[in-house]
């Protein structure tokens, strides 16, 4: 009780997590620039990369956990905000590239020379600039969320049909991206990218780099998620997740409460998506398939909703499960994944968090 | 317009909310003769509302006067719900009027406007946020701005703060501040309830059926409770249970078939023969 409203410091569970990422911060580059290469304490780059995408991971998860676990929305779609932040950076990653592409066009990219376009879009100008860029990383999903946002809540659509609706959106994403003409570079969307602000992406130094940039979103994420649960509005959040018309009869403007939680979730989701892209090297519209929402729904089951780091440690968990089987047992990945929901809806209701004894968790 | 009235139009309303409020202020077509309004904190006169040609309500007449605690009985269907649903703008008469003070046309405002401009309603049901603390649940109805900007970014002020104290100690749930609504009792979540009204600071309360399903110890409370809050606030409560009437009710009406029946203290009312009949069959 009251958990919320204690500071940082006396919150062990949200203590332990910015800890552990400060850690991650600062020991990802040691461990793989200070330590040398024959070291058994030496962190390659396959591990540095997987565990920045496991950062990127949570940050979605968190976004997913403040809007669902907090609000009571269950949204199927923010992979659609996670895929729009990184298509943004996936833009910006394309204009880098300059002359060295395979055509040596100066400016287009690519696939705009291999489609016979002569001159960019008018939505591809000002990618050029990284701050354009930055912003555009946190504007687009954010504006995707304010219309759909707008409009489904203000015609109070909720539960069930409301998760359909975002998923239908994430999969409309899906199969405009798709086609070659709407200027996204189709299925095979944006990869072979060389540079960000100028520091070569195949570097182990910008790597770890961006492993620390994202520990760092991670932790100021987790912040704010954090300072906008414990706040009043947070309280009002919460009973409009235990009782919405209750909560309208009090006064309070529910749309506008759910509009704007919506908005800032699609932000942190969207930023999740643009630090991911530079990692993993690609972006394509494999990324808004309706399975990657539904997938980050549970890394917060397992976790434990309502929590924040919970999401995040189920996120880690989950993708390091997938990690695994996918390597080793390739086939049994989708059922292993679908038992782990329905036990962890059985047995955990609470997620791996409930299992934490309430003596460490609050006080 | 008494110093009270112009206090609650100066009250923040949303900004649509003045036109009605200015055009019931002014008066429109159906005001009601001002002298029998004077002092009264709320008026209904000869509200008829039909649902497919059920009278729910017949042409009832009835005034509260400020700091009044006044029980309405009635049997089933005697129209006690549907008189609430029209004082707090649930569901419009075909016919008649409804004022609160003399300054709010009840009828043309919505049911946010309503419980802004001072009515708050106690359903039967408790319906208090299980999984906040009972300091929140008080929390989140205190009055005031709502805004979702507002309320991230402020923080209770020692007066609000105090406020919620004084409402915890009205309701007797001051050593339960910090535990979870799920965990009190049937009585205590009324009381809960009771106190989110209180933190409206409203002037008229309408509580319906407060003890049912309560113990003996807790309807004792509750009686308590309302004894206490009249005075302060006008209280309507519509209540089943007649000992429970008898040991709070100063002033009963009894409601039949839409009408008021009869009016008066507990005696008068138990020993008229119309009541009599209608309670105990012809």
């Amino acid at each position: 009780m009251n958990e919320d409203r204690r500071s940082i410091v006396e919150d062990r569970g949200g203590f332990a997590f910015l800890a552990l990422l400060a850690a991650a911060a600062i020991l990802v580059p040691v461990l793989n620039r200070a330590v040398p290469a024959g070291s058994p304490l030496h962190l390659s780059t396959y591990a540095l990369t997987l565990i920045g995408k496991y950062m990127c991971y949570a940050m979605l998860a968190l976004a997913v956990d403040l809007i669902w676990g907090y609000c009571g929305i269950l949204s199927l779609g923010h992979a659609a905000f996670f895929s729009l932040g990184g298509y943004a950076m996936g833009m910006y990653l394309m204009r880098q590239i300059g002359p060295r592409g395979v055509y040596g066009d100066p400016v287009l990219p690519d696939f705009m020379v291999f489609l016979n376009w002569k001159s960019l879009p008018w939505f591809w100008l000002g990618f050029d600039r990284f701050w354009f860029a930055l912003a555009m990383m946190a504007l687009v999903p954010a504006l995707l969320a304010l219309i759909f946002g707008w409009l489904a809540f203000r015609s109070r659509v909720t539960g069930v049909y409301l998760s359909i609706m975002t998923q239908a959106l994430s999969y409309a994403l899906m199969l405009a991206f798709f086609r070659n003409d709407m200027g996204f570079g189709g299925n095979n969307g944006f990869t072979d990218f060389k540079d960000l602000l100028g520091f070569d992406l195949h570097e182990d130094g910008t790597r770890v780099a961006l492993v620390s940039a994202t520990a760092v979103a991670l932790a100021l994420s987790f912040l704010a998620c954090r300072a906008i649960v414990a706040s009043r509005a947070g309280r009002v959040i919460r009973a409009i997740r235990d009782a919405e018309s209750r909560t309208r009869f009090l006064g309070y403007r529910v749309e506008s409460y759910k509009l704007w939680i919506f908005i800032f979730s699609a932000v942190i989701a969207g930023a999740a998506g643009a630090l991911y892209v530079p990692q993993v090297g690609i972006i394509n519209p494999s990324e808004f398939a309706p399975i990657n929402s539904i997938e980050v729904v549970i890394w917060v089951a397992v976790g434990g909703r309502g929590t924040l780091y919970g999401a995040a440690a189920g996120a880690v968990l989950v993708n390091y499960a997938k990690t695994f089987f996918t390597g080793a047992l390739p086939e049994v990945w989708l059922y292993a994944l679908g038992a782990l929901f329905v036990l962890v809806t059985l047995f955990l209701p609470r997620g791996l968090m409930g299992l934490v004894p309430a003596g460490v968790r609050a006080e | 317009m008494n110093a009270r009235n112009r206090d609650r139009l100066a009250a923040p309303v949303r900004p649509d909310a003045w036109q009605t409020m200015l055009e019931a202020a002014t008066g429109s077509a159906n005001t009601p003769v001002l002298t029998l309004l004077d002092g009264k904190t709320l008026y209904l006169d000869k509200l008829t509302v039909s649902f497919d040609g059920f009278k729910a309500l017949d042409a009832l007449t009835l005034d509260v006067e400020p700091g009044e605690l006044r029980c309405i009985i009635g049997p089933n269907g005697a129209g006690k719900t549907t008189m609430m649903d029209v004082i707090t703008g649930k569901t419009r008469p075909d016919y008649g009027s409804a004022w609160f003070g003399r300054a709010i046309n009840l009828l043309a405002l919505t049911e946010p406007e309503i419980a802004q401009a001072g009515i708050g309603r106690k359903f039967q049901k408790p319906t208090v946020f299980e999984y906040l603390t009972v300091f929140e649940n008080l929390e989140l109805a205190l009055s005031g701005p709502k805004s979702f900007w507002i309320t991230l970014l402020s923080r209770l002020t020692a007066a609000q703060r105090e406020h919620i104290d004084e409402v915890l100690e009205v309701i007797g749930l001051t050593s339960h501040y910090r535990v979870l609504a799920r965990t009190l009792s049937h009585g205590q979540k009324q009381w809960l309830e009771i106190g989110m009204l209180l933190m409206q600071q409203p002037e008229l309360l309408l509580v319906d059926e407060p003890v049912a399903g309560m113990t003996p110890q807790e309807t004792e409370r509750t009686a308590q409770l309302l004894l206490s809050l009249a005075g302060k606030h006008s209280v309507i409560v519509v209540e089943h249970d007649m000992d429970f009437v008898r040991s709070i009710a100063r002033r009963v009406t009894v409601l039949h078939e839409g009408r008021v029946l009869a009016e008066g203290n507990m005696d008068q009312v138990q020993n008229d023969p119309r009541v009599i009949e209608v309670y105990l069959g012809e």
